[in-house]
C-alpha cells in the first residue's frame, strides 16, 4: 500500500521488539467479540490511476460554474482566483501543518493569521478580528451567542433580508441553547419596522441582503443602541467590502462575513471561511482563535495564539465557544488574494462586479415580462418573472445557462415563487449576459 | 512603508547586519512592504455605467496595500519556511493525528466538477456531487456499523454539537427535556466536550477515571439518574487506551434512558477493526482531517460528519440525502420535505465540506477496506514500538502496558532535573522534531502524548526515539541550559505569551498612527 512505509519484515521486527506475536495482541483491551477481521460491503484498495478514474467519473456528472454562463449567488460566488493563491496554499509548510501550538516553528502560519486579522478588521471597518470561523453562517450564529453574553439578554431579532439558511443555523443553535429568536417577514425592499424591547440582545441584518438590496444601516444601529442591543451585520459577499461603506462606519457592533469570494473556490458549499470582527471593548467575549503580536527572548517580533483563556481547551464548560479547528488554510487563501489585490485592486474588482450586475439587470429588464425589483444593489439582485422561478431556472439549464437561484429554493412556501436571485461577477462577459437574456426570452415565450 | 530599518532588522541578538541567518530570512509584515495605491491583479475597467449603490458607496481608505505577484510569492514562501509540517518530519501531536496527506486527494478536490460547482445549482446539474456524498456516507456507516450519518458538520467540535443536539431533540421527543439536564464527562475528555454540553444548557458532571485512565462501568452507574441525558466519552480515550467497559457503559446508559456520545477523534486506531455501533454508541463524529487524512491546513478546514444509531437517526440535521426509484439523487433542504424524518434543524448554510469529502473518499478508495484496517494496525504498532523503545528512558503514568495509537508519558522521568515538560518539548524543536501534545490529558502531570501515526517508517521512529533518549539523558545529566534556553535553532526563541495576552496587539497599526495614539 503506497501510503504505508512498513514492509512485512519491518512489522515482524517491530512486533518482536515489542514482544508480542501478532498485532491483535496490541488490541488486547478490546473485548474479543468486537474485534473484526473484515468489514462487510466495502471494496479493497485501488491504485492511484483507478481512484482518479472513479472520482473523475463522478466529477463529470456535474456542470462546473466555469463551463457555462453562470449567475448563481446567495452566499457563494464564482470569482476568478489568481493562480498564485492555489500554489501557495498547497505548499507543504502551510497545508500539512497543525494549529500553531508551537509558535517558534509556526511563525509562517501565525504571521499570515495576524495579516488576515488586520485585513478583516480594515475591510469591515472594525477594531479587532479573529483568525476565522467555519463559514459565514456559523459565524453569524456565534455572533448572536456573543451578543447574548455581552448584553446578558437572550433574544435575537433577525431582519427579513437574512439568508434563510443563515437564519436556520441561528434558529437551531438558539433553540437548543435556550435562547429566543424573532423572525421578521421576508420580502424584497422590506422596511425597518422592528420589534425591539429591553430583552433584545441584537438585531441581525444582512448587507447586501439576500434579495440583493443595500441601504444605510445607520438608523438600524441607532435603534439597536438606543435599546441597549447590538447590531450584527452579516455579509455573504466579501467583494462588496470594496464598494460599500463598511458596516463598522455605520455603527455595527459585530460584523460576520462569508469570506469565500476572496481566494476560495465554490467547492459545492465548503470549505469556506467565516470572518468575525468586533469592537475592542467586546474582545474578551469574541469566540475563536486569535493571533497576537509579542516578542521572543531576544526581543524579536513574533506572533502567538493568544487570549486562550476564552477557549474550550482552557475554560472547558465556561468557554465562549466550543470551536477548535477552524478555516486556517481558507484564511491563507483569502490573505494571499487580498495581498495581491490590495485595497486598490479590491475596489476595482468590486466596481467591475457592480458594473456587470448593472449591465445584466438592464439586459434582463428588457426581456418582456421580467421586472428587476431591487433598486439599489451591489452584484446581486432579484427579478420577478411571470412563471415560477424553479421552472425557469430548470429550463435555462437546458439552454446551457445557470441563471440564478429561485427564491422558492430558499423560501419554500413563502409566496415568493415568482422571484429569482441573480448574481453577476467579474467572470461574466457581455456574451454571457446576451445568452442569458436570449434564453430567458425563449423560456418565457 | 518600504522602510527597511523596521524593528525586525535591528533586533537584538542578531549576528548579521540584516538579521537573516542563511536560509532563515526575516520577513516583514505585508503592510510594511506594499503600497495602498498598487495592485498585483490586473482588473479591467468597465465601460461607463451609472452606479446603483445608492447612498452606501465606500469612499474611505482601508490602509490595505497590494503587492505585485513576485513580491507576494516571496512574502508567503519566506513565511512558509518558518513552519514545521508533516512533510518536514514526524509531527507526533497526540490526539491530533498528523498523518501523510496524499497529493492525489488535492488533485481530485480541484477537478472542475468538484471544486467549481455551486451549492445552490439546480440539483440535476450536481448529481455526481450528491453521489460522492452518498458514497462517502456509505463508507462511514459501514466502517462504524451505524445506520445514518449527518454530513454537514464542519469540524470535530461542530460534529459534537450536531450529535448532542440530536440527543437533546430525542430527549425532547420523549418529553424529558426538563428533567434530563446533565451530561457525564470524564476528566480526561477534550475541552470541546464540556464546552459543547454547556453550550446546549446541560450541566457537566465529571466522572473520575481509574488510575489507568479508563472509565469503569461502575463509576458511570453511580453517576446515573433520571437527570442524566447522555455521556460523552472518547474511545480510544485521550490516554491512548481502549475503554474496556464501553459496551457495559452504553448498556447502563441505555437502561437509564440516556445516550452515549463518542468523541471520534481517535477512530483512526480502530477503523476497520472495531465498529462503534457494535459498542452501543449512539452518536459519534468522525474527524475526516484526522482519521481520513484531509490536510489540517494549519488549523483547518476540517470536517466532522456524525454517525447515528437507529434511535437518533430520525433527528439528523438538514440537508438529508435521498435516492428515488429512478436513481435520481436529491438533497432535501427543508423540514417540510423530510417525510418521516424529524431533522433537528440546520448547522451550516450549505451541505458541508465537499472539498474534504472528496479528499476523504479518495483516501478510502485508495486504502480500501483492507488498507484502512492495515493503517489502524500500523498506527497501533508504531505507538507501541515507540513505547518499547522509550520505556527505560521516559516514564509512563500507568506502567508499561499496551496502548492504542498513541503512547502517553509523564514528567516523572524529569523529576529532580528542574526541567519541565515544556522545556523538554522546546528542546525537541532544536533536534528538528515537532513536540508531542503537552499537558494533555489534564489527568496526568506534565503529560506528553505521542501519536506517531501509520505514516512513519521504522527508520523514522528509530531516529525519533534516538533523539528523545539523547534528550532524556542530557536532562538526567543536568544539562539544564540546553532545555531552559531552547529552542535555540528555530526561527524564533521562546515567545512571551503573557505579554501577548496582557497587552493584546491583534492587528497592524502603521508607525505614524501608533505615534499618534
Amino acid at each position: 500500500m503506497r501510503y504505508l512505509p512498513h514492509t512485512a519484515e519491518d512489522r515482524r521486527a517491530m512486533l518482536g521488539t515489542i514482544g508480542v506475536g501478532s498485532v491483535n495482541e496490541l488490541f488486547a483491551d478490546v473485548p474479543g467479540e468486537f474485534l473484526l477481521d473484515r468489514i462487510e460491503g466495502l471494496p479493497g484498495h485501488k491504485s492511484e490511476m483507478h481512484v482518479e478514474r472513479a472520482l473523475g467519473a463522478l466529477a463529470a456528472r456535474n456542470i462546473p460554474a466555469g463551463s457555462v454562463p453562470f449567475f448563481a449567488g446567495c452566499g457563494a460566488y464564482k470569482h476568478h482566483v489568481p493562480a498564485t493563491v492555489d500554489h501557495i496554499i498547497q505548499r507543504s509548510e502551510y497545508m500539512t501543518a497543525y494549529t500553531p501550538y508551537q509558535p517558534e516553528i509556526a511563525q509562517g502560519t501565525l504571521q499570515y493569521l495576524f495579516e488576515f486579522q488586520t485585513q478583516v478588521a480594515a475591510l469591515t471597518g472594525m477594531e479587532v478580528a479573529n483568525a476565522s470561523m467555519y463559514d459565514g453562517s456559523t459565524a453569524a450564529a456565534e455572533a448572536v451567542l456573543m451578543a447574548h453574553r455581552v448584553t446578558k439578554r437572550k433574544k435575537a431579532v433577525l431582519f427579513g433580508n437574512l439568508h434563510p439558511h443563515y437564519r436556520a443555523v441561528i434558529e437551531t443553535i438558539s433553540r437548543y441553547s435556550e435562547h429566543d429568536v424573532v423572525d421578521l417577514p421576508s420580502a424584497p425592499n422590506a422596511e425597518f419596522g422592528l420589534e425591539i424591547d429591553d430583552k433584545t440582545s441584537c438585531i441581525v441584518v444582512q448587507y447586501p441582503g439576500v434579495f440583493g438590496g443595500v441601504r444605510d444601516l445607520t438608523p438600524l444601529a441607532e435603534l439597536a443602541h438606543r435599546n441597549g442591543a447590538l447590531l450584527i451585520v452579516v455579509v455573504t459577499e466579501a467583494v462588496s467590502f470594496g464598494a460599500l461603506r463598511s458596516p463598522g462606519s455605520m455603527g455595527a457592533d459585530i460584523v460576520v462575513a462569508e469570506g469565500q469570494s476572496i481566494g476560495n473556490g465554490l467547492n459545492f458549499g465548503g470549505p469556506y471561511l467565516g470572518l468575525f470582527a468586533t469592537r475592542k471593548k467586546f474582545l474578551r467575549q469574541m469566540p475563536g482563535r486569535i493571533c497576537g503580536e509579542t516578542v521572543d527572548e531576544d526581543g524579536k517580533r513574533g506572533f502567538v495564539l493568544t487570549l486562550s483563556t476564552r477557549e474550550q481547551h482552557i475554560r472547558r464548560d465556561k468557554a465562549t465557544s466550543n470551536i477548535c479547528t477552524n478555516s486556517g488554510l481558507c484564511a491563507l487563501a483569502f490573505t494571499v488574494h487580498m495581498t495581491l489585490l490590495g485595497e486598490t485592486g479590491l475596489k476595482k474588482l468590486a466596481r467591475l462586479n457592480h458594473a456587470n450586475a448593472v449591465a445584466l439587470a438592464d439586459r434582463l429588464a428588457a426581456v418582456p415580462g421580467v421586472e428587476v425589483v431591487t433598486p439599489h444593489f451591489f452584484n446581486e439582485f432579484t427579478i420577478r418573472t411571470p412563471k415560477p422561478g424553479t421552472e425557469i431556472i430548470d429550463a435555462l439549464v437546458d439552454h446551457g445557462i445557470i441563471g440564478g437561484v429561485p427564491a422558492s429554493r430558499l423560501f419554500p412556501g413563502d409566496g415568493l415563487d415568482e422571484l429569482i436571485f441573480v448574481a453577476a461577477t467579474e467572470v461574466n462577459t457581455n456574451e454571457d449576459r446576451e445568452a442569458y437574456a436570449a434564453a430567458l426570452r425563449e423560456v418565457l415565450a | 512603508m518600504n522602510d527597511v530599518s523596521h524593528k525586525n532588522f535591528t533586533s537584538a541578538g542578531s549576528v548579521t547586519a540584516t538579521g537573516n541567518r542563511g536560509l532563515q530570512i526575516e520577513e516583514p509584515l505585508l503592510f510594511e512592504i506594499g503600497s495602498t495605491n498598487f495592485t498585483g491583479v490586473d482588473v479591467e475597467e468597465p465601460e461607463a455605467f451609472e452606479s446603483r449603490l445608492g447612498d452606501v458607496e465606500r469612499t474611505d481608505m482601508m490602509g490595505l496595500p497590494g503587492l505585485s505577484e513576485p513580491e507576494t510569492m516571496r512574502h508567503f514562501v519566506r513565511l512558509s519556511q518558518k513552519n514545521y509540517a508533516i512533510d518536514t518530519g514526524i509531527f507526533p501531536l497526540g490526539s491530533c493525528t498528523m498523518k501523510h496527506n496524499p497529493r492525489l486527494n488535492e488533485k481530485m478536490a480541484r477537478l472542475p466538477g468538484i471544486g467549481d460547482i455551486h451549492p445552490l445549482q439546480p440539483q440535476k446539474t450536481v448529481q455526481g456531487a450528491i453521489e460522492l456524498m452518498m458514497q462517502l456516507s456509505d463508507w462511514l456507516t459501514s466502517l462504524t456499523g451505524m445506520p445514518a450519518v449527518a454530513m454537514s458538520p464542519k469540524a470535530g467540535a461542530h460534529g459534537e454539537l450536531c450529535g448532542m443536539i440530536a440527543i437533546r431533540a430525542a430527549i425532547e421527543a420523549k418529553g424529558e427535556a426538563d428533567t434530563r439536564r446533565v451530561v457525564l464527562v470524564p476528566d480526561s475528555a477534550h475541552g470541546t466536550n464540556p464546552a459543547t454540553a454547556a453550550l446546549l444548557g446541560f450541566s457537566v458532571r465529571s466522572i473520575e477515571a481509574e488510575k489507568d485512565g479508563t472509565v469503569r462501568a461502575s463509576a458511570v452507574r453511580e453517576s446515573l439518574g433520571p437527570d442524566v441525558a447522555a455521556m460523552m466519552l472518547t474511545n480510544p480515550n485521550t490516554c491512548g487506551l481502549f475503554e474496556p467497559d464501553i459496551a457495559e457503559i452504553s448498556a447502563a446508559l441505555h437502561e437509564a434512558g440516556a445516550y452515549l456520545y463518542c468523541d471520534g477523534a481517535n477512530f483512526n486506531a480502530i477503523a476497520g477493526k472495531v465498529r462503534p455501533g457494535d459498542l452501543g454508541i449512539d452518536a459519534m463524529h468522525i474527524n475526516l482531517h484526522k482519521t481520513f487524512s484531509t490536510p489540517h491546513g494549519g488549523g483547518g478546514p476540517g470536517a466532522g460528519p456524525v454517525v447515528f444509531s437507529k434511535s437518533l437517526a430520525p433527528f439528523a440535521p438538514l440537508p438529508l440525502m435521498a435516492r428515488d426509484g429512478d436513481g435520481k439523487l436529491e438533497l432535501i433542504e427543508e423540514k417540510a420535505s423530510s417525510g418521516e424524518a424529524r431533522p433537528f434543524g440546520r448547522l451550516t448554510a450549505f451541505h458541508g465540506q465537499m472539498g474534504m469529502f472528496v479528499r476523504a473518499l479518495a483516501y478510502m478508495l485508495s486504502f480500501g477496506e483492507d488498507g484502512v484496517r492495515q493503517a489502524s494496525e500500523d498506527a497501533v504498532l508504531n505507538a507501541n514500538y515507540l513505547r518499547k523503545l522509550l520505556k527505560d528512558t521516559m516514564s509512563q503514568p500507568f506502567g508499561d502496558r499496551v496502548c492504542m495509537h498513541e503512547v502517553l508519558f509523564d514528567e516523572a522521568f524529569l523529576k529532580g532535573t528542574d526541567i519541565s515538560t515544556l522545556d523538554f518539548a522546546k528542546a525537541m524543536i532544536d533536534e528538528g522534531f515537532h513536540p508531542m501534545t503537552m499537558y494533555f490529558p489534564l489527568v496526568v502531570h506534565g503529560a506528553m502524548l505521542v501519536e506517531p501515526t501509520e505514516s512513519e517508517s521504522k527508520r523514522s521512529l528509530d531516529q525519533f526515539a534516538y533523539a528523545l533518549k539523547a534528550l532524556a539523558n542530557a536532562a538526567k545529566r543536568g544539562d539544564k541550559d540546553r532545555f531552559k534556553s531552547a529552542p535555540r535553532f528555530a526561527p524564533l526563541r521562546r515567545l512571551d505569551e503573557t505579554r501577548a495576552a496582557r497587552q493584546p496587539i491583534l492587528s497592524y497599526t502603521p508607525p505614524a498612527q501608533q505615534a499618534a495614539e
